[in-house]
């Protein structure tokens, strides 16, 4: 039976994985030819570079969400966790102005993952639904902020602190397509590894799971562990790009669940691939970046976005049901 | 019930569905008051034939004659009208609404324009008095209700329009013994009133309890029709399978094969069992017979630790080891095919492989996941027919969804394997399959425990047989005991109190 697959298996994971998210790496392509239709220089190196820095933050807030939704739940702490983030590095040089870059990267990277620990623990342990635990997480980052900093941060990062999200290395590479490929490349075989593959069961049908052996309440808490990371590895890039703010995560949260519907991504779990993700954090700026060449108003964002997301998960019902349909017509004798 | 005349016909009826023939010119008939059964392995067409006649599939071919006047359906609510009722394998009832509310879902009598709850609620009381079934009033909410009482809500709903003919699929396949019972006294009094029904199950013994003819099917043909009266089992198989029932139990083991002590359970106890004392042993199957609710599939959860024992001492290999959790369990070499596959045995939209390899990945003490060649060769050994490792498990057919699962499992090497139900909702051909690898299994020097509501599976597989009553093992009996004898120790209480039991007569 099975066995002419298992020769070609590599090539058919590649081909199914990518299968599932057809449509958004089609979507890509669509977008990224239509900006060089519209702006002849946007492939020059340098210039594309730069869109990928801008789109890196996103991608890597996106690759984290993915790990939390494949599993079953939701992240909606990661924007407030961009700022927050940005809030206490500008803090803290603001007491330590000689602080080492490295050790505040490491220090902020810790701090999300502290924050991902909560977040998970409070969804496993008291059952408190992820939804409710990060709007409350959410709202508890943004009210510290706006306490600590009375709404209107002061103060400057260090050249160091802001090499990794505006820098480059090796002459031309931005540092921070960088950081987005190595996040990237540990999302991937994250997804490959046992460990990757009992989240996916988890998050399909969790009851299944734990009778397999599966530890569902840890594999979710590691989730979240990765999601707060992401978060945090993206406000050392936002704060490096452009500076301190308030708002500089705001809205982030629906950015990164955008791009994991984008992406193809059933909301529930069980169901999609983390590469189709990180595609949709690129269309998602992709489309951004078109808009504002097009010369709509940079306020029409959230519209634009709020319409893919419906667009997003109605076209994949509408697909998933007619495909479903066919299934049972073609298998229509054998469920009896 | 005498088969007079004939009240409908299906003739000739083929359909494809995406060039893929599933019915070839079946044709079949029945008469007002007569039970026609309608039996085939997973495949043959049962389903999608009586979808037909339900209008929920337009034939490509074919003819729906109903009381001398022909149909073309191409809608369920035009069947419906016509007075042809189904009830599927899943209800379709709103849990959050009362019984009377589900009765008269769409078609609410109204009084001055408003729903008149009261005329709704005293037509859903006379509908229920008239199939005679009493415990459900029409204003409990459908939540509140069993999964026996549930169907007797769904078939209460077809009859409050009027059916003459009711379909069944699958009826008794959710139902504990003592409710299929009841079920079977339904059946019988919706006939006596004129109507009639066409009963699809895979359990050939109330085939031949309810039934007046017997219609098998097969790749998508019709094989034969025969009054019930004039045929038996064997003949039926055949037909289904073309195959000797005598084919169907592997030898057992010869005293030789048995070896150690793989699993002891001393004075076990939790809130449903009480002084369990019992030993698996290497190369035997032993089989867990007793009424739903004695106790049957809590013993297996117990074993492994998905519902653990409270009190008593356990032991797993020679050491003590009393599991609270699947995942100990699990790396003491025990495994558990659970009775509900759907929700508990697979995950269901991930791959063959995914599914196959998820015991291995999550539990590494087990040895680790195997490489790709030895998967294909588990695979291939408990005979999996899917299109590829890649497939996604919920287009399997159960009996094939059976065998991911047992090849989750095989990837652990377990020592204990406990099965619970290990054929449920599993086609006849897939059954001896699965059977024939679980005798194989014992004889390589697992422990086996099977439970299992079928006493014909249960006696032609086991080599002793522990028969459970009230949360206790009532007594042991040795390989091949009769089900006579079974039933007796299954509906003696040990504990001396003869008023807990109320299902005495009723096992199927």
């Amino acid at each position: 039976m099975s066995s002419q697959t298992t020769t070609a298996a590599p090539y058919r994971r590649v081909a199914r994985s990518l299968g599932a998210g057809a449509p958004v790496f089609a979507l890509l392509v669509v977008l990224l030819v239509a900006l060089a239709a519209t702006d002849p220089g946007f492939y020059e190196p340098d210039r594309f570079l730069a869109f990928v820095k801008r789109a890196a933050p996103l991608v890597i807030l996106a690759a984290g969400q993915y790990l939390v939704i494949v599993c079953g739940e939701f992240d909606l702490s990661v924007g407030a966790i961009v700022t927050a983030g940005v809030v206490a590095a500008v803090e803290i040089y603001g007491s330590f102005p000689n602080a080492p870059w490295p050790l505040i990267t490491a220090g902020l990277l810790l701090a999300g993952a502290v924050t991902g620990l909560v977040s998970g623990l409070v969804t496993t342990r008291l059952r408190v639904p992820s939804f409710i635990t990060t709007l409350g997480m959410m709202l508890i980052l943004e009210g510290a902020v706006f306490f600590w900093t009375g709404g209107s941060p002061h103060g400057q990062l260090s050249e160091g602190f802001r090499q990794l999200g505006r820098g480059t290395a090796m002459g031309r590479l931005p540092w921070a397509v960088l950081a987005c490929l190595v996040a990237g490349c540990v999302a991937v075989l994250l997804m490959r590894s046992d460990f990757g593959r009992t989240l996916i069961a988890t998050g399909d049908s969790e009851r299944a799971a734990a009778l397999a052996g599966v530890r569902v309440h840890r594999a979710r808490v590691i989730a979240f562990v990765l999601s707060g990371t992401a978060a945090a590895l993206a406000a050392v890039l936002v704060g490096g790009f452009s500076g301190v703010s308030a708002q500089a995560g705001r809205g982030y949260e629906f950015e990164a669940i955008t791009a994991v519907v984008l992406g193809g991504v059933v909301l529930g779990g069980g169901r999609g691939s983390v590469v189709a993700a990180m595609a949709g954090a690129f269309s998602l700026q992709a489309l951004f970046t078109l808009l504002n060449l097009q010369g709509v108003s940079g306020a029409l964002e959230s519209t634009v976005q709020g319409v893919i997301v419906i667009a997003a998960v109605g076209l994949g019902a509408a697909d998933w049901s007619r495909l479903r349909r066919r299934r049972t017509h073609s298998s229509g004798g054998r469920p009896s | 019930m005498q088969a007079t005349q004939t009240m409908l016909a299906m003739r000739g009826v083929s359909k494809s569905f995406l060039g893929v023939r599933v019915l070839h010119g079946v044709s079949l008939d029945l008469a007002a008051g007569e039970v026609h059964a309608l039996v085939g392995e997973n495949g043959a067409g049962k389903s999608t034939l009586m979808k037909v006649l339900a209008g929920e599939h337009v034939p490509d071919e074919g003819s729906i004659v109903l009381d001398g006047t022909e149909h073309a359906f191409s809608h369920p609510a035009q069947a419906q009208t016509a007075g042809i009722g189904i009830i599927h394998q899943e209800f379709a009832l709103l849990a959050h609404r009362t019984v009377a509310e589900n009765v008269f879902l769409g078609r609410e009598p109204t009084r001055h324009g408003l729903v008149d709850r009261r005329a709704m609620e005293a037509r859903t009381a006379e509908l229920l008095a008239d199939a005679g079934v009493s415990g459900i009033t029409p204003r409990t909410y459908v939540r509140d209700l069993s999964v026996a009482r549930q169907q007797t809500v769904e078939i209460v709903k077809a009859l409050a329009s009027d059916v003459r003919v009711l379909v069944m699929d699958e009826p008794t396949a959710p139902l504990a013994d003592h409710e299929a019972g009841l079920l079977h006294d339904l059946v019988r009094r919706l006939a006596a009133r004129g109507l009639g029904i066409l009963y699809i199950s895979h359990r050939l013994r109330e085939v031949f309890e309810l039934s007046q003819r017997i219609t098998v099917l097969k790749d998508g043909r019709h094989v034969t029709t025969a009054h019930t009266a004039d045929t038996d089992t064997d003949q039926v198989v055949r037909a289904m399978v073309g195959r000797e029932l005598s084919a169907y139990y592997p030898p057992r083991a010869h005293p030789d094969d048995i070896g150690e002590v793989r699993l002891t359970v001393t004075g076990g106890g939790n809130d449903r069992l009480r002084g369990i004392d019992l030993a698996l042993r290497a190369g035997e199957i032993t089989g867990i017979a007793g009424l739903e609710g004695s106790g049957r599939t809590s013993l297996a959860r117990a074993l492994f630790g998905a519902a653990p024992f409270t009190g008593g001492t356990m032991t797993v290999g020679g050491n003590a080891l009393r599991p609270r959790t699947p995942r100990q369990a699990i790396r003491a070499g025990i495994a558990l095919v659970t009775e509900d596959r759907k929700a508990e045995g697979l995950a269901l939209r991930q791959s063959v492989r995914d599914n196959a390899l998820l015991v291995t990945r999550a539990v590494p003490a087990r040895g680790g996941p195997p490489a790709a060649r030895e998967l294909t060769a588990l695979l291939e050994r408990v005979r999996l027919q899917a299109r590829g490792e890649d497939q996604e498990t919920r287009y399997l057919s159960g009996g094939n969804q059976q065998k991911v699962v047992i090849a989750k499992w095989l990837a652990a090497r377990p020592r204990v394997l406990l099965f619970d139900e290990p054929t449920r909702g599993v086609d006849v051909g897939a059954k001896a399959a699965i059977h024939t690898l679980v005798r194989e299994l014992a004889r390589e020097g697992i422990a086996v425990l099977i439970v299992s509501s079928e006493l014909p599976e249960l006696i032609g597989m086991s080599d002793r047989i522990l028969v459970m009553s009230e949360g206790r093992i009532a007594g042991e009996l040795s390989a091949g005991a009769a089900e006579e004898d079974v039933m007796r120790l299954a509906t003696t209480a040990p504990s001396g109190d003869p008023s807990a039991l109320s299902g005495k007569d009723s096992l199927a």
